[in-house]
């Protein structure tokens, strides 16, 4: 690399990473989105802290109490806070996602990586059972998936992975189908690199980006899935308090509307940031959107 | 390759794919925790020995896995779901007693995506950059990032509760009489009875969970179209299009947009597996009957065959459509059947 950096024109420029973050810390709904991340990661970190009450605490006597300066979100029909409920639920909605995300990712990463780099049998049976599984509707899968498990945040975690991890495989397999035939490959094996190493070190690193960008715009999805499933009761079961779960509870009280409306804006909020952020790191990273 | 090898071609794929969805369906249902024949009959029947004995001998329970799986295809060849644990009736008849109701609202909100997506999508391409770009992206990246059992209660609340100008959950009016099943589909059944009133009580239910339910798809409509058609208006072809003086206007709409819907297509065959899925949460927030419902009420009381069932024919309808999404493809773009 550093003889070629003798001749003038062929000085190395930045790298596309580089280059992807410089854009993206220019794209203010990108910040906006990384900040807002950041703020309920916090929120999650901290919540034993800053929440007032104990999540899980009824006080009957308090019970359906519309928002105050003693309850910010009001209470719910146990007399439980929901200002806390709500802070609390981040601390299961944010890593249930990012599990959910990261898993997919090394996981159907990994296989999509040697299917595409080794071929042959492990490649046809592996693709095909992406191929079948991409043919469910994620969140119909996950749904019978959790329900044959029977209801509960583990069953769901199960099941998310269970049905997540195919596209990143495709995504992966053709990224590394389309690097394995470049010339710095064929060098490798000429000076005779283990293929193992080959892959790993030289495949791979160059093939990584399309999955960061999907694993972030996925995040947001993965925690709506996970608050999909909890609503129609096959998550979190009560006590827990989670996002889903709560506006389920809050679903048919009209009156009550703070029930299901501050739940609902946790959501919104941390699924926007995510795909804010997704947005802008595609947009950073893939130079053809960038109109350039 | 000619356009009928291409189509047979699709169409030959499709029984691998059938064959695999069935192994999946078969392979969860036996991922339930307890016997299987608590997944057949259900808890409560396991104390009759009769109907042990039937279930045992009609899907082959005291034989190996693979003649299980065989019978499980041959039952369900046969239009076999097996029954419901609650309502005692057949699975396959309650999914087309509730299918019409989920087609209706997923065409209807599939109409509310395309109507509103592909003209924010073409807007924004062509203000690239501009606050109408930016407003484009904000209204999508909404969209898609809303839960729709949220916002399908949040509009409830606002639209039926608080402002009392659109109806509340359900089909129709509860007082409306149901119209005489003729095709199932309200909107269609209603006008055959000449029932002009029966029709607008139908519309207007039919407006908010369409739009829940569309607005993710809307979000990926004008996404791909705005990028797609970026990507065209930068082609040669444009370029020589407007250098020989065409008014913009004919560029874009006979040059342009022609190329740029081709990857929207595409997305209009997957946005119907968004529009399953979303049908499973906006359904149960609207009490739409369809089978999405049927699905959340199955998987809430364990019924297992109803889960499997409605699983089996959103997945094996989802096939169908990107099938014909395939073979439209092909059509609409020689090159993709060359490429074969």
């Amino acid at each position: 690399m550093t003889a070629m950096n003798t001749f003038g024109r062929q000085r190395r420029s930045e790298s596309p990473l580089t280059k992807g973050l410089r854009v993206l810390f220019r794209n203010p709904m990108a910040l906006a989105g990384l900040a807002v991340i950041v703020l309920w990661s916090v929120v999650a970190i901290l919540a034993p802290t800053i929440a007032p009450y104990d999540p899980l605490v009824q006080n009957i006597s308090e019970r359906l109490q519309p928002p105050s300066a003693k309850h910010l979100c009001g209470t719910d029909e146990l007399g439980r806070d929901i200002f806390s409920r709500v802070l609390y639920g981040a601390r299961i909605s944010l890593p249930m996602g990012l599990i959910v995300v990261l898993f997919a990712m090394f996981l159907g990463g990994t296989v999509g990586a040697l299917a595409g780099f080794i071929g042959g049998r492990f490649d046809d049976v592996v693709m095909r059972l992406a191929d079948i599984t991409l043919a469910f509707p994620s969140i119909v899968l996950a749904l019978a998936i959790a329900a044959a498990l029977g209801p509960s945040l583990k069953n769901l975690l199960i099941a998310m992975m269970a049905v997540w991890w195919p596209e990143y495989a495709r995504m992966m397999r053709g990224q590394v189908l389309s690097v394995k035939n470049n010339d710095y490959i064929e060098a490798c094996r000429a000076i005779g690199v283990p293929s193992g190493r080959t892959l790993w070190r030289h495949v791979v690193p160059n093939t990584g980006t399309p999955l960061l960008v999907k694993a972030s715009l996925d995040a947001g999805s993965a925690i709506l899935t996970v608050a999909a499933l909890s609503f129609i009761g096959l998550g979190a079961v009560p006590p827990t308090p989670e996002w889903g779960a709560m506006i389920s509870m809050g679903r048919t009280k009209f009156y009550q509307w703070w029930m299901m409306t501050f739940p609902g804006l946790a959501i919104l909020t941390v699924v926007l940031g995510f795909n804010f952020l997704g947005d802008g790191l595609r947009d950073a990273l893939d130079p053809r959107l960038r109109g350039e | 390759m000619g356009l009928s090898g291409h189509i047979i071609r699709r169409l030959l794929l499709v029984i691998p794919m059938l064959i695999g969805i069935t192994l999946i369906t078969f392979g969860v249902s036996r991922l339930v925790p307890s016997d299987p024949l608590v997944v057949i009959v259900g808890e409560k029947a396991l104390d009759h020995p009769d109907i042990v004995e039937a279930a045992t001998r009609k899907w082959g329970l005291d034989r190996p896995v693979h003649e299980q799986y065989l019978l499980y295809v041959w039952n369900l060849l046969h239009g076999d779901m097996g029954l419901s644990f609650k309502t005692k009736r057949p699975v396959a008849e309650e999914l087309a007693q509730y299918l019409p109701a989920t087609m209706e609202l997923g065409f209807c909100s599939l109409v509310f995506a395309l109507a509103v997506g592909l003209p924010l999508g073409i807007i924004a391409a062509l203000k690239s950059g501009k606050w109408v770009d930016h407003m484009a992206r904000l209204i999508s990246l909404l969209g898609a990032s809303s839960p729709p059992f949220w916002s399908g209660l949040v509009l409830l609340f606002l639209l039926y509760y608080v402002l009392q100008i659109l109806p509340g959950p359900g089909r129709i009016d509860t007082r409306a009489m149901v119209p005489e099943n003729i095709t199932g589909l309200y909107l269609v059944d209603t006008l055959l009875r000449g029932d002009l009133e029966g029709f607008l009580d139908v519309v207007h239910h039919l407006i908010l969970p369409s739009i829940i339910l569309g607005s993710y798809t809307l979000a990926h409509v004008s996404r791909i179209t705005r990028s797609s058609l970026l990507e065209v208006l930068q082609t040669d072809y444009v370029r020589t299009a407007r250098s020989k003086g065409l008014p913009e206007r004919s560029v874009i709409l006979a040059h342009a947009l022609r190329n740029a819907f081709i990857p929207t297509l595409t997305v209009i065959g997957l946005a119907f597996a968004g529009l399953m899925a979303g049908a499973i949460m906006t359904e149960t927030v609207f009490a739409w009957p369809g089978i999405g419902r049927y699905a959340v009420e199955a998987a809430a009381n364990l019924d297992y065959p109803a889960v499997m069932g409605t699983t089996l024919l959103i997945a094996t309808i989802y096939i169908f459509v990107n099938l014909i999404v395939d073979i439209l493809y092909g059509i609409v773009d020689p090159r993709i059947r060359e490429g074969e």
